[in-house]
């Protein structure tokens, strides 16, 4: 039952089960084992049991949700076949579902959303590490990450009632102006100033995957090693070679492992984009009109769908949702493992 | 001149203040988005946001059955989710630290932590809604939990494991089994950590919507039945702020500013909590 080590220490911070009931004291060695049973007592069986089961279950539920996904949209998959993804056609009264524009606008506002993501949160990270007054730094960083805190429901009213607006009034004319005309992304930025629509949609998620973006960059920045920095310093370097030479090469993965979480999150993300996407089911280049994607699709018209078919379209949708953000995400962790340990946090 | 000094100091110049901008850019929408929650909240908050049920179209009216419903559901999710995480987060920490088991757990978990909380909603509803063959606010507590329970997982691991070995050592050497030395001595050490995670796991979880919108939908009415349809606070300002009706729209903000003002003050609370602790 108990292994005899003999020793107080653990042996390199494992502690095996063998170790739990190592004695301290080898004279002592058997009342003690008589009394402490690691394995043995019914109430500690019991415990391993439930911990063991619920650790089990984080892992079922994902395994649940994603068996649950692609059950529920097996009717719709067999329907549509291929044809699914590859279809424009979402026609709710003839039953012709594709998926193809909910797709676009997902991917399009989320490319939008890292578009001005990524420039800004590693803009931040070199603000809080190497410009910032030391005493300013702390409150910033905390104001930052309450971006994430705001409820997405609150991003998605003021998208409506007062960012749209703004976009239609000030944005989009000169979008349409001096973008509108331009050789080739002219199409994408050609359209009525109306406010509601990807450009819109792809902006507001960019901010709400900014504290997530800068958080990890700020982290990784500060972890560079002092001597790197010093040696970039000593030779004269200015803080953009420094951050161009040594920094960013040093944290790539970081930084790339950063950009794909928060993918991840604008990928997923429902209520924001519901609210200033428009729930359109035509695919159009232009930005400025209204679309869907495949979240808001769901939040839109899942209580509404009324046959099979339709619901099916619709869980169907969620299991490509959950599928690419899983491979996402999971990059994302890929990546960031690989700094963790190299900044010597194996846990 | 010397050009190359001149080209390295102007980039050095344009970089420092891009980075400033970015951090303005960044913090302007912030106070944006809150001075308008405040400024359009604030002028719609009575008396009867907590007195009165949410009203039909048209008519004057509260909110208290929406606060009801969130905070039910939001207490649900904590009775559900925090044993659960907990046990999760124990397992990791202490019975299989090094385990493959432990390895791939927290994989999933950090997946879990980050998935699109739209199809956790689905999956509760063919979980749950469609055997049931009604809506509820027991469906909806579940989708939340199901949010809460990798927060509360991923935290009580970390404040486990900060817990220092020699506690473990001094307590098994007073001959204590391992579930006590779990439940008496290590979770008490880690308590601030656990609470911390609880807590913001509850202030993500508050503003949820997503989730509730095919687990728990939305009443007008009181109803305190936890298998029926249980209004509920995200649900509500949403269907009110995408309505036509002016006095609904001034409902939503009022509900947006008590949620938004909720969250973020447990987010700074728990926030000044746990750096006051890891100081000492």
């Amino acid at each position: 039952m108990t292994s005899r080590t003999g020793s107080l220490l653990p042996s390199g911070g494992r502690r095996g089960d063998a170790d739990r009931g190592s004695a301290a004291d080898p004279d002592r060695e058997t009342a003690r084992s008589a009394s402490a049973r690691p394995h043995g007592g019914l109430a500690e069986r019991a415990f391993r049991l439930v911990t063991g089961g619920a650790a089990w279950l984080v892992l079922a539920i994902l395994l649940a949700v994603a068996w649950s996904m692609a059950s529920g949209g097996w009717l719709a998959f067999r329907t549509f076949g291929f044809g699914f993804i590859t279809s424009t056609q979402w026609d709710v009264v003839n039953g012709q579902f594709g998926a193809l524009v909910a797709i676009y606008g997902t991917l399009m506002t989320s490319a939008i959303a890292l578009v001005i993501a990524v420039p800004v949160s590693i803009g931040i990270a070199l603000f809080l590490t190497e410009i910032a007054p030391v005493w300013s730094r702390g409150p910033i960083a905390v104001a930052i990450e309450l971006l994430a805190a705001v409820p997405s429901i609150i991003y998605g009213m003021w998208g409506l009632f007062v960012f749209a607006p703004f976009m239609a009034e000030h944005v989009e004319p000169w979008v349409n102006d001096h973008l509108g005309q331009a050789p080739v992304i002219g199409p994408l930025f050609n359209g009525p100033p109306i406010g509601i629509g990807t450009l819109t949609a792809g902006i507001v998620l960019g901010i709400m995957v900014i504290p997530f973006i800068a958080s990890v960059a700020r982290e990784v920045f500060n972890a560079v090693p002092a001597a790197l920095r010093e040696s970039a310093v000593a030779l004269g370097a200015t803080r953009w070679e420094r951050l161009w030479h040594v920094t960013l090469p040093y944290t790539r993965s970081a930084i790339v492992g950063a950009i794909f979480l928060g993918l991840g999150r604008a990928l997923g993300e429902t209520m924001a984009v519901t609210f200033v996407l428009g729930n359109a089911h035509d695919l159009t280049a232009s930005l400025l009109m209204p679309s869907n994607s495949i979240a808001a699709a769901i939040a839109n018209e899942f209580t509404e769908a009324d046959t099979e078919l339709y619901r099916s379209a619709l869980i169907a949708l969620a299991f490509l949702l959950f599928f690419v953000t899983f491979i996402v995400l999971s990059l994302a962790k890929l990546l960031l493992a690989r700094v963790e340990r190299s900044l010597g946090r194996t846990n | 001149m010397n050009w190359v000094l001149f080209r390295r100091k102007l980039a050095d110049r344009v970089a420092f203040i891009g980075a400033a901008l970015a951090t303005l850019f960044g913090l302007v929408f912030l106070f944006w988005i809150l001075w308008t929650t405040f400024a359009q909240g604030v002028s719609a908050l009575n008396l009867r946001l907590v007195t009165e049920m949410t009203p039909p179209p048209g008519a004057d009216g509260g909110l208290l059955n929406a606060f009801y419903g969130s905070a039910v559901m939001v207490l649900l999710a904590i009775a559900i989710g925090t044993p659960v995480g907990l046990c999760a987060g124990t397992y990791l920490a202490e019975h299989g630290r090094h385990t493959r088991l432990a390895a791939a757990v927290r994989f999933v978990n950090d997946i879990l932590l980050s998935a699109p909380s739209i199809v956790l909603g689905l999956f509760v509803y063919e979980l749950v809604v469609v055997p049931m063959k009604h809506f509820s606010g027991l469906a909806g507590g579940l989708a939340l939990a199901l949010i809460l329970i990798p927060v509360v997982v991923r935290t009580s691991d970390e404040a486990l494991r900060l817990v220092p070995d020699r506690m473990r050592e001094a307590a098994y050497a007073l001959g204590l089994p391992g579930w006590k030395v779990s439940l008496q001595v290590l979770f008490s050490a880690a308590m601030s950590g656990i609470v911390t995670g609880v807590l913001l796991g509850v202030a993500r979880i508050a503003g949820e919507t997503a989730p509730l919108l095919f687990t728990a939908l939305n009443n007008q009415f009181w109803s305190a039945n936890l298998n029926a349809p249980l209004a509920n606070l995200p649900v509500v300002i949403f269907q009110y702020a995408m309505s036509p009706y002016d006095t609904w729209h001034a409902l939503a903000w009022a509900g947006a500013l008590a949620l938004t003002v909720f969250v973020l003050a447990l987010n700074l609370a728990v926030r000044l909590f746990a750096r006051r602790r890891s100081f000492k």
